[in-house]
């Protein structure tokens, strides 16, 4: 294999997995190391540079960062890292001082935003402080889209979605509630603005047509009905209630009905537990509250008899996995009694407030052509983001397409070219502190993760508004920061310094290491101390070592980050280096950074 | 020294050997030598060699004397037996231990300064007695402990960290023991665990006493230019003469030899080393051939190393003085004491 490119930011940021797989790549163990330290102000404000929203994140982001957790191939449960970001949001003080302001005098460009969801909240946080005159339409009368309006508030306070909005609408956003946007075209022709970002998310839930479907007023769409309660125009449920669809709409759907008196909540899924989409936390948390979850079921008809809704007809499957592959064979219908239903089997775009004459390209799906780097459409100054450009996703990934989209139209404002993308930068310094003294926590504690308390079940039933995870305590936070294996402390090797006395390989807990003789990455991956097998996961090699010529080969899969390597070496050619991420945002390039020098030699 | 502990934790695809255990269940406590030193890397290889013979911890005894190398066993099988002996008599402890208990496999681990100065009397009257022993020198050509001064398997001519050079000759550990009868005669180098492992497994199997004489860099006082035992030197100048692979007795023979290629030696248990010879006509059971190549690699600057002698038929201290095979503390109290009327017969005897 080639000598490792450690100068390219990617290849330690491909280590850092939970912040190579956040969409905003959220420095983690960066906040997490800062919450250890107790500066929950410093935390919350490094999450936010990235993630915008950590209150709401910290306790309703899909986490795509926990499966990617290196301390889950280690001790087989990740760092519990989405509920310590909310430890930060909780526990800091006032930290309005700190947020950006947008400056007195604008610089004459103006913005139109429609929607006030997630990813047009992102867009007028990176571009109120440049001085754009921005102006959201909202179709409600407060903002948040998705986030206020669709997940319930016993998973999410209105405090905490007022305050994090707060700081973005009172940047100065013009914002124009209850104001449905409907025609693009009026906006585009009115010549008042710029640029025009489209933020309207996936608003349509998914119909399921089959007999019965429009003869009872007990037959709810989850989206609508979610809303619905939101504004408290529904304020009662069925006691026997079917959710259709097992996803995290279903969830909050099936939740809500147990708060709105439903005693039986069955959550009906076509397929078998392994094919859901919902979080599997999302799951327990619902199979807490004594919802069942059926498998196997797919619905026939509405049972409806003297107009009344009674129950739902279902073909039953037997399903067996072959080859991978989920087969399902009927094996009968079953009647399910039921007094309501929620629909909840999908999220569909509408755009009907946009005309298809306008320069703005639609291609499948009836979906706006969006460029996937850009996220401009086919019509020049017109850029989607969220939702609303490639379809249902989740918060996070719209406030990731929120900084992109930012940084398009603050250059297309500019006049540069939008393929020219603003590179990301990477520090690498020493965290030597003494002989074997870091400074980061770096003995591996094997504590276990810690486990969110609930509120009791006949609380949380009384009202909607009765959040349901308490938040860790202290005491559950000392332990929790500790799991984080601090995987941004990079071992960086300097192969002219080493003498192959082997004391790194030695020590290595995990036999992370190997000198062997160079080859080809399929066969040097067999060829380990241990073998490498998870394939994702990179081996960092050196270039020829002085005295034999063979090479220094560590795979980074399941390496703690503990330092030992470093420790044990003589001659420093191991160091535990900080890797700190250095990423762009509209107007803001990224700082290009510094590596450490390379070849250093202490003897 | 290191503040933190080695982590418990392991990679996923570490296996347990035959009797359940795996590789980390050998290691003992932390090192505290100095990071790189050549010890800490043989202790790695000991470690993996009781792993692959599947050998019970509690059955071990392992010992030692005084010095940087005998601080060693301290990182090893922290389920054994331990002696920590005066300096250089760690042999003595050894025959004592082995006569009590023959059940028990010994490892002794022992320095330069400990086998050949102040405790060279023992080496030589253990390997003359032949006591069931592995015997692991751990030759640095200095004495660590008190700072870097020349021990007694310096080479002449080398120098020290400052310069000055060694006048007098070196005692060499592989050929006193081929000089004294010695029965597995063995040079490795700390820096090449695929050589080592084999002979210490062979050693260990070996009923009679195993010496092995491993090159091991003190990096602190003595791998700078000069030195004849720094990673760079002993790298540059190692001459693989025969090349070991430890067949145990219960093993399938899984490796294919190139016919003519191999010399197959037995042991007692029937246990199989296959000798690749790296060099011509080298004989590992020949004594005076192998004396004569080691001495004529000396000669040409060069360090010969692999098991380079072996004696098949070995008869070990125990058996030559027909001690009773079942260890002392498995024997019945009437028969250790058995009263004094059968002293007075036996001092009868001596009327």
């Amino acid at each position: 294999m080639r000598r490792t490119d450690v100068g390219n930011p990617d290849y330690f940021h491909k280590v850092v997995d939970c912040q190579w797989a956040c969409p905003a790549h959220t420095n983690v163990p960066e906040y997490i190391r800062l919450i250890a330290q107790g500066r929950f102000d410093d935390a919350y404000i490094v999450n936010r540079q990235s993630n915008v929203f950590p209150g709401i994140l910290g306790r309703t982001c899909d986490r795509p960062c926990e499966p990617a957790c290196r301390r889950s191939r280690v001790d087989g449960k990740p760092v519990a890292i989405c509920r310590l970001k909310r430890v930060a949001a909780d526990q800091k003080n006032d930290v309005s001082a700190r947020i950006p302001k947008a400056p007195e005098v604008k610089n004459g460009k103006k913005l139109a935003l429609i929607g006030a969801g997630p990813a047009s909240l992102t867009v007028a946080n990176d571009l109120m402080p440049l001085g754009y005159d921005i102006t959201i339409f909202e179709k409600g009368p407060r903002a948040g889209g998705l986030m206020r309006i669709n997940i319930p508030s016993f998973r999410l306070p209105e405090e905490v979605l007022d305050e994090e909005i707060g700081y973005i609408v009172d940047m100065g956003v013009n914002m124009k509630y209850n104001t449905p946007v409907e025609s693009l075209k009026a906006v585009l022709d009115s010549n008042e603005y710029d640029a025009v970002f489209v933020g309207t998310g996936a608003p349509k839930g998914k119909e399921l047509v089959i007999p019965g479907r429009y003869d009872s007023d007990q037959i709810f769409i989850g989206i609508e009905w979610l809303e619905s309660i939101h504004f408290g125009h529904v304020t009662s449920v069925g006691e026997k209630v079917l959710i259709i669809g097992v996803g995290n709409t279903a969830m909050d759907c099936c939740r809500s009905s147990k708060r709105l008196g439903a005693t039986d909540v069955k959550v009906i899924a076509r397929k078998t537990r392994k094919y859901f989409k919902a979080s599997p936390w999302e799951l327990e948390d619902a199979e807490e509250e004594q919802i069942d979850i059926v498998e196997n079921l797919q619905p026939v008809r509405f049972v409806i008899e003297d107009g009344k809704l009674t129950g739902m007809e279902f073909d039953q499957f037997k399903s067996e996995e072959i080859d991978g592959k989920l087969v399902q064979e009927t094996i009968g219908r079953v009647i399910l009694p039921c007094d309501s239903v929620v629909l909840a089997i999908g999220q569909d775009n509408a755009f009907p407030w946009i005309e298809r004459d306008i320069g703005l390209e639609f291609g499948k799906w009836d979906m706006p052509v969006v460029d996937k780097v850009t996220f401009m459409s086919t019509r020049d100054g017109v850029f989607f983001g969220g939702d609303s450009a490639f379809g249902p996703a989740n918060i996070i990934w719209a406030v990731e397409q929120g900084h992109q989209a930012a940084i398009s139209i603050h250059q297309f404002c500019q006049g540069e070219p939008l393929t020219d993308r603003p590179p990301q930068g990477q520090t690498l310094a020493s965290t030597k502190m003494g002989l074997h003294e870091w400074s980061y926590s770096n003995n591996y504690d094997p504590v276990t993760r810690q486990k969110m308390i609930h509120v009791e079940l006949p609380e949380r039933f009384a009202k909607m508004t009765v959040e349901v995870e308490e938040g860790f305590t202290a005491e559950q936070t000392r332990k929790e920061v500790e799991r984080c294996l601090n995987c941004d402390i990079q071992t960086n090797f300097t192969e002219s310094a080493c003498i192959e006395c082997d004391a790194c390989i030695d020590i290595c807990p995990v036999d992370c290491l190997t000198m062997t003789v160079n080859d080809e990455e399929p066969v040097l991956r067999t060829h380990l101390k241990a073998p490498a097998e998870q394939l994702d996961q990179a081996l960092y090699v050196s270039g020829a070592l002085k005295q034999t010529g063979r090479v220094m080969v560590k795979d980074e899969n399941v390496c703690l980050h503990c330092g030992l390597c470093a420790e044990r070496c003589p001659t420093y050619a191991w160091d535990m280096r900080k890797f700190v991420l250095h990423l762009p945002y509209a107007g803001v390039p990224a700082p290009e950074g510094t590596v450490a020098e390379k070849e250093k030699v202490s003897l | 020294m290191s503040y933190i502990a080695k982590p418990k934790v392991h990679h996923p695809s570490l296996k347990p050997n035959a009797i359940g255990l795996t590789r980390r269940d050998y290691e003992g406590a932390l090192t505290t030598l100095c990071a790189g030193c050549g010890h800490d890397s043989i202790t790695a290889a000991i470690i993996q060699a009781f792993w692959e013979l599947d050998v019970e911890p509690h059955k071990v005894a392992k010992l030692s004397g005084i010095g940087c190398s005998s601080k060693t066993p301290a990182y090893f099988l922290r389920e054994a037996h331990g002696f920590n002996s005066v300096h250089g008599r760690m042999p003595s402890i050894a025959t004592g231990a082995g006569a009590a208990n023959g059940d028990l496999m010994m490892i002794g681990v022992s320095g330069d300064g400990d086998s050949l100065s102040i405790g060279f009397g023992q080496l030589c009257h253990a390997m003359r007695r032949n006591v069931n022993l592995l015997y692991v020198l751990e030759n640095n050509g200095v004495y660590g402990l008190t700072k870097g001064q020349f021990s007694a398997s310096a080479d002449s001519g080398s120098t020290s960290k400052k310069g000055e050079v060694n006048t007098m000759e070196a005692i060499d550990g592989v050929l006193l023991a081929l000089t004294l009868g010695a029965t597995f005669v063995a040079r490795s180098f700390s820096g090449d665990k695929e050589q080592l492992v084999p002979i210490l497994k062979a050693g260990l199997m070996h009923k009679g006493f195993a010496f092995i004489d491993v090159i091991s860099p003190c990096v602190t006082f003595n791998d700078h230019e000069g030195s004849t035992k720094a990673y760079a030197y002993t790298r540059g100048h190692q001459i693989e003469v025969v090349q070991a692979d430890f067949v145990p007795l219960r093993s399938e023979i899984t490796t294919e030899y190139e016919a003519g290629s191999v010399q197959k030696v037995t042991m007692h248990d029937g246990s199989v080393v296959n000798f690749r010879k790296v060099a011509e006509d080298y004989d590992p059971t020949d004594r005076d051939r192998a004396y004569a190549h080691i001495r004529q690699h000396q000669e040409a600057g060069e360090v010969a190393t692999g098991l380079l002698y072996i004696d098949p038929s070995s008869v070990d201290m125990m058996e030559q003085n027909d001690v009773v095979p079942t260890p002392l503390y498995n024997q019945p109290f009437e028969t250790l004491c058995p009263g004094s009327a059968a002293l007075d017969k036996l001092q009868l005897r001596y009327r």
